[in-house]
């Protein structure tokens, strides 16, 4: 009986005042979408750390007049560096090859570049990649070495946009969430000030205060929720159609975004929108149904 | 069952205390009138009694609980043991009679079942059988209120509170109203009313205490409006 009382009045409270709700659906949809972009973004990201840094190297490119003597130098170094864990050789020819390979789809490209322009290189895998700086430093000021690189700056460049990408979806959606939570609060004080003669006779005949409140939070916790199932729509057609589709080609460098990765933004939004719309009901009631 | 020890409430921003170092013992069963002009404090002890208000200093027990050291979760249970009635019924307007009697079942977390026995039983106490299903705008204030006091007595209260009960209504209804608060004291309830109608106060020849300025001027037993 209290329960189906409880779900009458939150359905009654919500279409009494549907404008308002609507109003509170998409805010509350439009921030968590950003919120679960956001976190997407940052799982992504997150995967493609592993996945490329387990494949960085280190290049060691040799100068085009080293000795022999500096080669074996070079690579008696690098084999007794504590931090390397594999390390690869690939002359001139090897390069060559490679980057026929590499651009064969640009054949005008490949015969301006002949043979001797590439240079030789020592290929390396550290142990720990986040030892580049110390490795580098041993490294570099030995007689024959061009250039150090490593791929991991590059590949840092890209994740710093990433990460801005990640950070700016997260600030539009706590500034969308101050929105939201506005809505919800005032929401729930027309609510409270519509039905404040049963809320008085309640209190007169000693209602519990979860009875009393009850209708109000679930209203905000509805809106949230459904907020949060409208927002995950959007999530996951925008993944489908961007990524999947329309943008394609991005993914193949991006590395897959795994449908099971948007499918957990479901629960998560559905929480947040939840939690986040019943401790503001419940913080707005307390200033609002004193007693 | 209602004993007020030295208490003194002072409002914020109130120049002087609404009551005084005011003590009085109410003993189960008595029919006991407030009396004073307005603004002497007496509505502010039917607000102690209920919690409403807290006193500035000094003891309120009510049915053998410190109401002043009451925790606020434990106000709602606290208040099923207290019928209340106001000058301006507060009833639901878009509730029936029965409804609105039912609700202050429901919000207790007693059956729909439980509503049908006894609010047909209350509402035939109060002189209202066959009116059940009229609204609020359908009935005279007299009846209105008689909805009031069925909805304050149904759940068989220790306590029955009364603010002005016949503030709104002529003297011939006043004196219904009056005759029936008679019958449910008669039932063993308590009943403490708030008034200033001179008229019902010594017709009743009940106790009277009379209030002025916060302090107890008067407590008589028998008493007339003075």
């Amino acid at each position: 009986m209290r329960l189906k009382y409880v779900l009458n009045e939150v359905l009654v409270g919500l279409w009494r005042n549907v404008t308002m709700t609507i109003a509170m659906i998409i805010t509350m949809s439009v921030s968590l979408f950003m919120l679960g972009a956001s976190v997407l973004l940052y799982m992504q990201v997150d995967q493609m750390k592993n996945y490329y840094y387990g494949e960085i190297e280190v290049s060691i490119f040799l100068r085009s007049d080293v000795t022999d003597a500096q080669r074996a130098a070079i690579d008696s170094t690098i084999s007794g560096n504590p931090l390397v864990s594999k390390k690869t050789y690939e002359t001139r020819q090897e390069a060559f090859t490679r980057f026929q390979q590499l651009w064969a789809d640009s054949p005008d490209f490949v015969k301006s570049v002949g043979p001797d322009s590439l240079p030789e290189s020592f290929r390396v895998k550290l142990k720990d990649p986040e030892k580049y700086k110390s490795f580098a430093d041993q490294i570099s000021g030995m007689e024959g070495i061009q250039d150090v690189i490593d791929q991991r700056t590059l590949l840092d460049k890209v994740f710093n946009i990433f990460n801005g990408f990640q950070v700016g979806s997260l600030g539009v959606a706590a500034f969308m969430a101050v929105a939201a939570l506005l809505l919800v609060g005032n929401t729930i004080q027309v609510a409270a000030y519509s039905k404040r003669r049963e809320v008085a006779v309640m209190k007169l005949v000693g209602a519990s205060n979860w009875f009393i409140q009850a209708p109000f939070v679930l209203e905000a916790v509805v809106a949230g929720v459904i907020g949060a199932v409208i927002g995950f729509a959007v999530l996951f057609v925008g993944k489908v159609v961007l990524l999947d589709h329309k943008l394609q080609a991005l993914t193949s460098i991006l590395t897959p975004v795994h449908n099971g990765n948007v499918w957990l933004m479901l629960p998560l939004l559905m929480g947040v929108g939840a939690v986040v719309s019943a401790v503001t009901a419940w913080i707005t009631l307390r200033f609002y149904l004193k007693v | 069952m209602i004993q007020l020890e030295n208490v003194t409430k002072t409002y914020p921003k109130a120049s002087r205390p609404s009551l005084d170092d005011v003590s009085v013992g109410i003993e189960k069963g008595e029919f006991v009138f407030f009396i004073g002009p307005s603004g002497s404090g007496k509505s502010t002890i039917i607000k102690l009694l209920l919690h409403e208000v807290a006193p500035t200093r000094g003891k309120v027990v009510v049915n053998t609980k410190d109401v002043t050291t009451l925790r606020s979760w434990k106000v709602p249970h606290f208040r099923r043991s207290i019928g209340c009635v106001f000058q301006d019924f507060r009833l639901l307007p878009n509730r029936t009679a029965y409804e609105n009697v039912a609700f202050a079942l429901e919000v207790i977390g007693k059956t729909k079942a439980v509503a049908r026995r006894v609010v047909p039983e209350v509402l035939e106490l109060v002189g209202l059988g066959g009116k059940e299903h009229r609204y609020p705008h359908e009935l005279s204030g007299g009846e209105q209120q008689r909805v009031a006091v069925a909805r304050a007595f149904v759940n068989r209260p220790l306590i029955l509170l009364a603010d002005e009960p016949t503030g709104n209504l002529d003297p011939d209804t006043s004196i219904e109203i009056m005759r029936l608060l008679d019958r449910i004291n008669r039932t063993g309830t308590t009943v403490v009313m708030v008034t200033h109608d001179s008229n019902i106060v010594n017709q009743m020849r009940r106790r009277v205490i009379e209030i002025e300025s916060g302090r107890i001027v008067r407590d008589q037993a028998r008493g007339v409006y003075g």
